[in-house]
């Protein structure tokens, strides 16, 4: 007996240490020059608590089956996978973090939970790590573009219905179920509306709202897992998980607020129906260019910021807007980039890609620290970006988008759009910057359209 | 529940220790923060491995635990610092 509870008391020791390593572990990956060795002192730490927890495990055969099985999936998922799905990927292996807390709160349910409090752990624990784990499998799906549901369906008001019918059951399973235990399996019906309501949680959340609720998500996981902390009475588990839910609800508040909206309003109302009357029917003449009209006004600038937004993405265009830029710099041109929180579908969706296609993230610039020089810019490049552009932020009061920080491109000295079409973008907005007197429309796929410019430059 | 105002007192302190730590990080590191974060978050692993086993089912629970935990930190830790290794600076 005495020997098993020395066991524990280094187990916790080593608890404390590892705990430490995470702080400074997740301290440095907030540093550019330290993220590297940041990453690497948390993966240390949870090699150390890992191996520590492993001494008295019960059926190590079994176990170390299941860790090689994870550590082959997971390593071939991370190695393989290219750079431009970097955002689902985060997403899945964030849902799989929240199954497994899922787990662990179903098999302490069997264990028969001794007190109140456990009990009420258990429910709750099941909860999150159930909504994290279906919520990030239909963010997954949204992401990779190969699940499309209109907000609109019925499936969604089905699936919406179900969330709120989940909570209330939990409400039900926490508080009703250990005073009068009903007649039926209720930790089963809990189960599965759990997963039903992560489902529903997530499908109503349109794209451009995504990072949003990734960094929510993210924050579940870390959540759940500190619960799962609290249920097993594990230190390690309830700093760590702690820290990764601080983190995501930073970066959440991080992504509302470059949006402008409260996260209740990003989550449960969502642009249409937040402001129904926006009649800025703009009329005007959008003015057209050509490429080769376009290469002569970029040879003659003196200074261009691009914006990229999610068309980049799509176009897969980062490396042959890395080569222009290349081409406008070694012309004397100052290229600088000019990166909104959110644009594209994760926060840092942008710099991921640029950093991919070699651009260094010293020429990145956010919008306060440009804006206001932006009368020096004498050609600003808009690349597949949209609503993070759009000029009725600040100048039209009763636009759904009024008050969102934008990067202002509209007081450039010249604005080339690359665009598709005249479509709106994620908020459904008319975008009057089309239509303003310094801007020029460069129709086409964005690759193409910067391939001919580089192509111009290189003549 | 003593031990439980305990643990609640290290839930809280960690959660404002890391909401102190990462309020100031740089738009760059929006990702690699987020793919770090979430490897941390497979410390779920730690919890799996000390997973009773009485039952069949707590044994088949505890052993998907382990695995979807496991994708969750060896998946997470790799994609991060390939992630990071791209960033350079000019």
């Amino acid at each position: 007996m005495s020997f098993f509870e020395n066991i524990s008391s280094i187990q916790n020791i080593i608890y404390i240490f590892s705990s430490i390593l995470f702080i400074s572990g997740i301290k440095m990956l907030g540093k550019e020059d330290t993220a590297v060795r940041g990453n690497f002192l948390s993966a240390l730490a949870m090699f150390i608590a890992v191996s520590v927890t492993f001494i008295n495990v019960i059926n190590p055969i079994l176990v170390l089956v299941g860790i090689g099985i994870g550590a082959i999936i997971g390593s071939l998922i991370a190695l393989k996978v290219k750079m431009t799905s970097i955002p689902e990927m985060v997403a899945l292996f964030n849902g799989f973090g929240g199954l497994a807390t899922f787990f662990i709160a179903w098999s302490e349910f069997n264990s028969i939970p001794s007190n109140n409090f456990q009990y009420l752990l258990v429910m709750i624990t099941t909860y999150i790590g159930g909504v994290t784990f279906s919520g990030s499998v239909i963010a997954y799906g949204k992401l990779s573009e190969t699940l499309k549901v209109e907000k609109s369906s019925i499936i969604t008001k089905l699936f919406t219905t179900l969330f709120y019918i989940s909570i209330i059951y939990l409400l039900y399973s926490i508080f009703i179920t250990k005073i009068f235990s009903p007649g039926f399996d209720f930790y089963t019906i809990l189960l599965i509306l759990t997963l039903l309501g992560g489902v529903g949680f997530v499908i109503p959340i349109g794209g451009g709202d995504m990072p949003v609720v990734i960094s929510l998500l993210n924050s579940f996981s870390g959540i759940a897992a500190a619960f799962a902390g609290l249920l097993l009475l594990n230190n390690v588990l309830i700093v760590a998980g702690s820290l990764v839910g601080a983190s995501g609800l930073i970066l959440t508040i991080i992504m509302a607020k470059a949006m402008n909206r409260s996260i209740g309003n990003i989550l449960f109302v969502g642009y249409a129906s937040s402001s129904s009357t926006s009649k800025s029917e703009e009329t005007g003449e959008v003015k057209p260019i050509n490429v080769s009209d376009a290469y002569l006004i970029l040879e003659n600038a003196s200074s261009v910021l691009v914006i990229p937004g999610y068309g980049m993405a799509v176009a897969q265009a980062q490396h042959v807007v890395r080569e222009l830029g290349e081409l406008l710099e070694a012309n004397g041109t100052e290229v600088r980039y000019g990166i909104h929180p959110v644009a594209g579908r994760m926060p840092g969706h942008m710099n991921v890609l640029l950093a991919e296609a070699n651009v260094p993230y010293d020429v990145l610039v956010e919008p306060e620290d440009v804006n206001p020089s932006m009368d020096t810019v004498d050609v600003a490049v808009v690349i597949g970006a949209n609503d993070v552009v759009n000029p009725s932020a600040t100048e039209e009061p009763g636009s759904p988008i009024y008050g969102m920080p934008i990067i202002e491109v509209h007081n450039a000295r010249t604005v080339f759009v690359l665009k598709r079409s005249m479509s709106s973008g994620f908020a459904g907005v008319q975008n009057p910057l089309f239509f303003k007197e310094n801007t020029r429309m460069l129709f086409g796929d964005a690759k193409e359209s910067i391939g001919g410019l580089v192509t111009e430059f290189k003549e | 529940m003593e031990i439980y105002i305990l643990l609640g007192f290290v839930l809280i302190l960690s959660i404002y220790l890391g909401l102190e730590l990462i309020s100031k990080v740089p738009s760059t590191l929006h990702t690699p923060l987020m793919s770090g974060a979430n490897a941390i978050s497979g410390i779920a692993l730690v919890g799996a491995l000390v997973l009773g086993s009485d039952t069949q089912l707590q044994q088949a629970l505890a052993f998907l635990a382990v695995m979807f935990a496991s994708i969750n930190v060896f998946g997470g830790y790799l994609v991060t610092n390939r992630m990071l290794k791209m960033f350079k600076k000019k």
